[in-house]
């Protein structure tokens, strides 16, 4: 057990590295950088401007300034933003903090939805409820997220029944918590569903192919015919053995919770991680790019982790290193 | 005579795999040694686990011995190389238990059978499909199967594509693991008689793997009796089945005498 | 065909009566896989069914729970379990019988077991599902159960997952977990074909002992008749979905007046070799093969493999006729 915790996390930390580098090579060797903008600025006067480069040693070569980036980034230290002339972690932090709570519920309502409906689904195959089902998840999954988005906000526009954008309203300070929470929650609304609209279809047909590939096994039968009931067949024989896709499939979901929705938080203003990270990008903002982008991949390493976690411990022929059937 | 195939001081070790308890190599097979003489059958008869299986693989080549030699046509295939084994493996051929498993479901009979003359290379594609013919007809199927899947076949009939496919690149040694055991009592029967009117009309050699003594009897000229990666007893199958005194083989005999002796009981009733 | 049965006998456990079962094909119309197949199961008795693939074996034993696949259904006939049908049993009383009234133990036991959960649970389950809801009452239960199969090593066997035990224990599991209600029959689908011949003697010892032990009825179904002699106590023999002799062991592999049992039985090498010139002179087979399921033919479906067919074969389908006591044969040469 303990060798094979160390050496995913082995993996991780070296997938982390090169992350880190790539990054960094890339956003440093991109033509312009954010001292470049600033030239354009009349305001700003020349030796204002090499002060500040020379303080940000932005004409240091490249090895150097990577070197120096990562021993900070040891201490906890994640660089400067020069855009906001504070650092970058607490920006970062916030950010982070607005979009999980957003792809934290759509991503619990997810899978709230599709294991039963999958399990439905499955037990039904081939039948007029299934093959409604599938047609709607088919369109679902044709429709672009975007058109989605944008359908709804319009909605949210004429009916006036939602708020169209950003996550609290004027005044939220001086809210009650009571207050808060309704307001917080009556934002989220769109984006939410945006987002479970998206997410649905795909995890929902996972389900129901793994569950039903399941339902087909001799043990289930076995089980049959020994007269246990109906639903614990289903959840507690199928589901299981259902598991090794569903659990990467979760790994998965939980590696994207802080990058699967930029979109939804461009369009619908939702001050998260991803329009935060696009406006660094393009204003050469070199530091929270980088640190966005090393957060980013940490979810996705820890997603996959946990899944490996999750996977060892659910099968007990992975930790005794069986061949699987 | 030269035997076939001579088999010295063979020794398989499985690594250990996977983190817990049960993660210590084992040695499937100790340390064993045999021959086979052109044209004749030897039985290996012992259980599950005994290392029967493990020999079948190592002397086809399908897995790699830990020590010992493998002498075929003067040479220790057992030492070999990847590249120059290819030229050997024709010579080796190997049947499996489970037709289901061994043929590709989406493959025809045709392509099955064939499918070795194209991994040799250099036969073109109508004498292969000629072959093909040639060689299901040998193992007693018509022309009608050779566009036929396996699903459309019986189990009889896949173990004989399986056969006519290991006969394609003329073996010299056929190495037959468990090949009976999934099928009828009298599919067996077929498939048995079979395997002796090949031997006599192309002058193979058998190792014939098996835990059912019965069939070992009927088929072999040798026996080796095999307990957990050991050679327990060699010698001529008759005298093994009449006169053994190792308890490995009573054992085995003793499981089908049961039988034996509570049919003539019934009898006498 | 009439099965065997004179009068109605109160202690029989089972009683099937023209069972004919048949899976629906894509192009509509309907496979036949058993038609008219008749018999029953006495208490504490173990019956053999004996045929080959093909013979519909499988189907009988998936039928009588009504365990079908999608697409099989019974079309005719009665399966009386201790006078109930089980035919036409609605789907909340099948499945209290399922289990408790009677069991059925599948082939190939690596596959019949729910690969992530642990066996002392599996079988729990079982009793969950007929009314031990206490767990520490069913852990007791279940450890009872795995004494009366297996030798020793309870422990670690109740805690074990199925991949970590072998195939005779595998099996053994699955008995247990049959006989965990102690129902009145158990159907039993080549329990022992995967295994090694000592696990074959060792499995069989184990079901004449729970007979004798706990009184419940075996059918056993296989498609090797060495097995039988010494184990079971009547055999039905079936070939294409219908019964083709039945009666007790003795008279069916010692006398058989069926041409196709006579055939099966010679197909069996015997231990000691007939010498040197008896080895590899062929076997006797049968000819031919076992027809498709289902293709619907008129006269005997034998015909065309047997070596005493007679004229009237080909035009006249067989009626069962009783040539000896409690045995019947479905052949021409005994009903013309």
């Amino acid at each position: 057990m303990m060798r094979f915790l160390l050496r995913r996390l082995g993996h991780a930390a070296f997938l982390l590295l090169g992350v880190s580098v790539l990054a960094f090579a890339f956003s440093t060797l991109a033509p312009g950088n954010y001292f470049d903008e600033m030239r354009l600025n009349p305001q700003i006067s020349a030796e204002r401007l090499s002060a500040l480069r020379a303080k940000y040693q932005v004409d240091r070569p490249v090895a150097v300034r990577y070197e120096r980036w990562a021993v900070a980034l040891l201490h906890g230290d994640l660089g400067f933003s020069f855009a906001y002339n504070t650092p970058v972690a607490p920006l970062l932090w916030t950010r982070a903090r607005n979009t999980l709570l957003l792809t934290g519920t759509a991503t619990l309502l997810v899978w709230m939805l599709a294991l039963p409906l999958g399990v439905w689904s499955a037990e039904r195959l081939g039948r007029p409820v299934d093959v409604a089902l599938s047609w709607a998840t088919a369109v679902l999954l044709i429709v672009p997220d975007l058109a989605l988005a944008l359908g709804l906000l319009v909605l949210a526009v004429r009916s006036g029944w939602l708020p169209t954008g950003g996550m609290v309203s004027v005044g939220f300070e001086g809210f009650s918590l009571g207050q808060k929470i309704r307001d917080l929650a009556l934002h989220m609304v769109l984006p939410v569903t945006v987002l479970v609209a998206s997410a649905l279809p795909v995890l929902l047909r996972h389900v129901r192919a793994a569950v039903a590939e399941a339902l087909e096994a001799s043990f289930l039968r076995a089980a049959e015919g020994h007269g246990i009931p109906r639903w614990r067949l289903l959840y507690r024989y199928a589901l299981p053995a259902a598991a090794h896709p569903l659990i990467a499939l979760f790994g998965f979901s939980l590696g994207a919770l802080l990058s699967g929705s930029l979109l939804v938080e461009v369009v619908m203003s939702w001050p998260g991680l991803g329009p935060f990270l696009l406006e660094a990008i393009l204003a050469r903002d070199l530091y929270v790019v980088i640190g966005g982008v090393l957060l980013s991949t940490l979810f996705l390493v820890a997603g996959n982790f946990a899944a490996d976690l999750l996977l060892y411990w659910a099968d007990p022929r992975i930790r005794a290193g069986a061949p699987e059937r | 005579m030269e035997p076939v195939i001579r088999v010295e001081k063979l020794v398989k070790r499985y690594a250990g795999r996977g983190l817990g308890r049960r993660s210590a190599g084992f040695t499937a097979v100790d340390s064993v040694s045999f021959s086979i003489l052109p044209g004749s059958t030897l039985a290996l008869v012992g259980e599950s686990g005994s290392g029967k299986s493990s020999i079948g693989l190592c002397l086809s080549c399908l897995e790699q011995v830990t020590s010992g030699q493998i002498w075929f046509e003067g040479r220790d295939v057992a030492a070999l190389a990847d590249k120059e084994l290819r030229a050997v493996r024709p010579k080796l051929q190997m049947v499996f238990q489970d037709p289901a498993a061994s043929l590709n479901p989406r493959w025809a009979v045709r392509e099955i059978v064939a499918e070795p003359l194209l991994v040799q290379g250099r036969v073109a594609r109508d004498d292969r499909a000629e072959r093909a013919a040639q060689g299901l007809e040998r193992v007693g199927l018509g022309a009608e199967y050779l566009e036929r899947r396996p699903a459309e076949l019986s189990g009889g009939q896949r173990q004989r594509v399986a056969i006519a496919r290991a006969l394609i690149l003329e073996p010299k040694l056929l190495i037959l693991d468990e090949v009976l055991s999934a099928l009828d009592v009298s599919i067996q029967a077929q498939i048995a008689n079979l395997l002796v009117e090949l031997q006599r009309a192309l002058g193979l050699a058998y190792l014939f793997i098996t835990h059912d003594l019965r069939i070992a009897a009927y088929l072999a000229d040798e026996v080796a009796v095999m307990d957990r990666g050991k050679i327990v007893e060699q010698g001529e199958a008759e005298k093994i089945l009449r006169s053994s005194e190792c308890a490995e083989t009573q054992r085995l005999l003793g499981a089908a005498r049961v039988e034996r002796e509570s049919v003539d009981a019934v009898r006498q009733r | 065909m009439n099965g065997t049965r004179g009068k109605t006998d109160l202690r029989r456990v089972l009683e099937v009566r023209d069972l004919c079962v048949g899976y629906g094909r894509r192009g509509g119309g309907v496979w036949r896989a058993l038609s008219g197949v008749s018999f029953g199961v006495g208490a504490g008795e173990i019956l053999a069914v004996l045929g080959e693939s093909g013979s519909g074996k499988t189907t009988l034993a998936t039928a009588m729970l009504r365990l079908l696949p999608g697409n099989g259904r019974i079309t005719g006939g009665e399966i009386l379990l201790e006078g109930r049908d089980l035919a036409r049993m609605d789907a909340v009383e099948l499945r209290r019988v399922r289990g408790s009234a009677v069991s059925i133990i599948f082939q190939e036991p690596s596959l019949a077991l729910h690969p992530t959960i642990k066996v002392g649970e599996q079988i729990g389950e079982v009793l969950r599902a007929h009314a031990t809801r206490n767990k520490r009452e069913r852990s007791e239960r279940v450890r009872e159960i795995l004494a009366k199969v297996f030798s020793g090593d309870i422990e670690r066997i109740f805690s074990s997952y199925p991949h970590e035990l072998s195939g005779g224990q595998q099996q053994r599991v699955l008995i247990a977990q049959a006989i965990a209600c102690e129902p009145a029959l158990v159907i039993a689908d080549e329990p022992t074909a995967s295994l090694d011949p000592t696990t074959q003697s060792e499995i069989l010892v184990l079901f004449r002992s729970l007979r004798d032990a706990l009184g419940i009825a075996f059918i056993f179904i296989t498609h090797n008749p060495a097995l039988l002699a010494g184990f079971a106590d009547r055999v039905l023999v079936l070939y294409a979905g219908k019964v083709a002799e039945a009666g007790a062991t003795r008279d069916v592999l010692f006398a058989p007046r069926h041409p196709y049992t006579q055939a099966l039985l010679k197909c069996v090498p015997q231990v000691e070799p007939a010498g040197a010139v008896g080895r590899k002179s062929p076997l006797p087979v049968i000819a031919g093969a076992p027809p498709s399921l289902g293709v619907l033919s008129q006269g005997c479906v034998f015909e065309p493999r047997c070596e005493e067919r007679m004229e009237i074969c080909p035009v006249r389908e067989p009626m069962s006729a009783v040539v000896g006591e409690g045995h019947e044969v479905a052949c021409l040469k005994f009903s013309a």
